[in-house]
C-alpha cells in the first residue's frame, strides 16, 4: 500500500484515539470496582489483597492488559493537553509543548513497562 | 410603527484605518430577516453600506455574517428572534475584511481548489458506454456532504482556524470527503496528500462547532473524524504491510 500520509500525525492521533477508547470504556470499570465498590462495600477488599494481586500479575495477559490500560490513556491525555495548550495561546511553542506532552506519556509508558515486565 | 436598532461594524480602508460601528433605527416587520434590514439601510438610509448577498433564500452562501456574535446566513435569520432587542452585525470572523461586511474569501477559495472538488477518473469511459451508475446506497454515503454551499460559516465558527489559518478547515475537508466517498470517483490518492498533511485533518481538535452552525446541516466534524480514522488505519497498515496493494 502506497504511503499517502507523510507526517507522523497518524501515530499520535492513533494513540490518542486508542487511549480515548480505553479511557471511556475500561477506566470507569476500574474506578468503580477499586475506587467506589470497595469503599461502599459492594466489592470485598480481599479482591485487592496484595498477595492476590502479585499472584495475578504473574499472568502475561494481565501484564499486557495493564500495560495498555496505563500507557494508551497517557497518550490520550498528552495529545489532548497539547492541543489545550495550543488553544490557550502557546502556538509559538509548538515543538517544546509536543515534546513535553508526549515525553511525559513516554516516561509513564516506560515506567509501566519496567514495573510490569521486569 | 415598530422600529428596531441595527448596529453594523463598518470599515473603509480608503477613509480610515480602523473599523467603527454605526447604528441605524429602521422600521421593523415580523417577517424581516437580517438581510432585509441591511438592504433597507442600503436602499433608504445609507447607500455607502457594503454587504454581499445574492439569492435571498439560503442557496448561494454569500450572505454569511456574524449576528450578535454568531455566524449566520443573514437571509435565513429572522429579526423577530432578537426583537425587541438590538441586532449587531459584523463581518464573518477569522477572515480579512475588504470593506464593511465584505470579507476576503481567497484563502477559502484556494483551499477549495486544492482538494479538487470534482469527480476524478484515472480513465474516462467512452461516451457510448453510457453513464456511471450509482445505487441509492452509494449516493447516501456522501449526499449530506454535497449540500455545502461554501458560505464559510463553519470557518468563522472554528476556533482552530481562528488560531491558525494554515488549517485546511471544515468545509474543504467535508467536500474532499464528499468526493472521496463517491463511488464514481478515483481521486482519493490525490486528495489524501492534502487532507492527510499536517495542516489537513490532524489539527482539528473536534470542537464540533462547524457541525452546529452549518445552515445546510452538513456534518463536517464527522467528515474530519472519518478521514482521520481511515488515514490512520491506512498509515499503520502501510507499515505492517509495506508490500501490500
Ligand atoms: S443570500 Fe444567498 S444564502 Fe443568503
Amino acid at each position: 500500500m502506497a504511503v499517502r500520509v507523510k507526517t507522523t500525525d497518524p501515530i499520535w492521533w492513533g494513540l490518542f484515539s486508542a487511549g480515548g477508547t480505553l479511557a471511556a470504556f475500561l477506566l470507569p470499570v476500574h474506578v468503580i470496582v477499586t475506587g467506589v465498590g470497595i469503599a461502599f462495600g459492594w466489592v470485598s477488599p480481599q479482591v485487592l489483597a496484595y498477595q492476590r494481586i502479585t499472584a495475578l500479575l504473574e499472568n502475561p495477559l494481565l501484564q499486557i492488559y495493564l500495560f495498555l490500560l496505563i500507557s494508551l490513556p497517557l497518550f490520550h491525555w498528552a495529545h489532548r493537553f497539547r492541543f489545550v495548550l495550543m488553544d490557550l495561546g502557546l502556538r509559538s511553542l509548538k515543538t517544546p509543548v509536543a515534546v513535553l506532552c508526549y515525553g511525559v506519556a513516554m516516561v509513564g509508558t516506560l515506567l509501566a513497562a519496567l514495573l510490569l515486565f521486569f | 410603527m415598530s422600529t428596531i436598532k441595527i448596529t453594523v461594524t463598518r470599515y473603509n480602508p480608503e477613509t480610515s484605518s480602523e473599523p467603527f460601528t454605526q447604528s441605524y433605527t429602521i422600521p421593523y416587520k415580523e417577517d424581516m430577516v437580517v438581510l432585509d434590514a441591511l438592504n433597507y439601510i442600503k436602499n433608504h438610509v445609507d447607500g455607502t453600506l457594503t454587504h454581499r448577498w445574492s439569492c435571498r433564500m439560503g442557496v448561494c452562501g454569500s450572505c454569511g455574517m456574524m449576528v450578535n456574535g454568531d455566524a449566520k446566513l443573514t437571509c435565513a435569520t429572522f429579526l423577530r428572534d432578537y426583537y425587541p432587542g438590538e441586532v449587531q452585525v459584523d463581518p464573518l470572523a477569522h477572515f480579512p475584511v475588504i470593506r464593511d461586511l465584505v470579507i476576503d474569501m481567497s484563502d477559502f477559495m484556494d483551499k477549495l481548489l486544492e482538494i479538487k472538488p470534482w469527480i476524478i477518473r484515472s480513465e474516462e469511459k467512452p461516451l457510448e458506454e453510457g453513464e456511471y451508475l450509482q445505487s441509492p446506497d452509494e449516493l447516501n454515503l456522501y449526499k449530506q456532504f454535497s449540500m455545502c454551499i461554501n458560505c464559510m460559516i463553519c470557518y468563522s465558527a472554528c476556533p482552530v482556524y481562528g488560531h491558525d489559518q494554515s488549517f485546511l478547515g471544515p468545509a474543504a475537508i467535508a467536500l474532499a470527503h464528499r468526493y472521496n466517498m463517491d463511488s464514481r470517483d478515483e481521486g482519493q490518492d490525490q486528495r489524501a496528500e492534502i487532507i492527510g498533511s499536517h495542516e489537513g485533518i490532524w489539527e482539528c481538535t473536534f470542537v464540533g462547532e462547524c457541525t452546529r452552525v452549518c445552515p445546510e446541516h452538513v456534518d463536517p466534524a464527522a467528515a474530519i473524524q472519518r478521514s482521520k480514522v481511515q488515514l490512520t488505519k491506512e498509515y499503520f497498515l502501510s507499515w505492517m504491510w509495506p508490500w501490500g496493494n
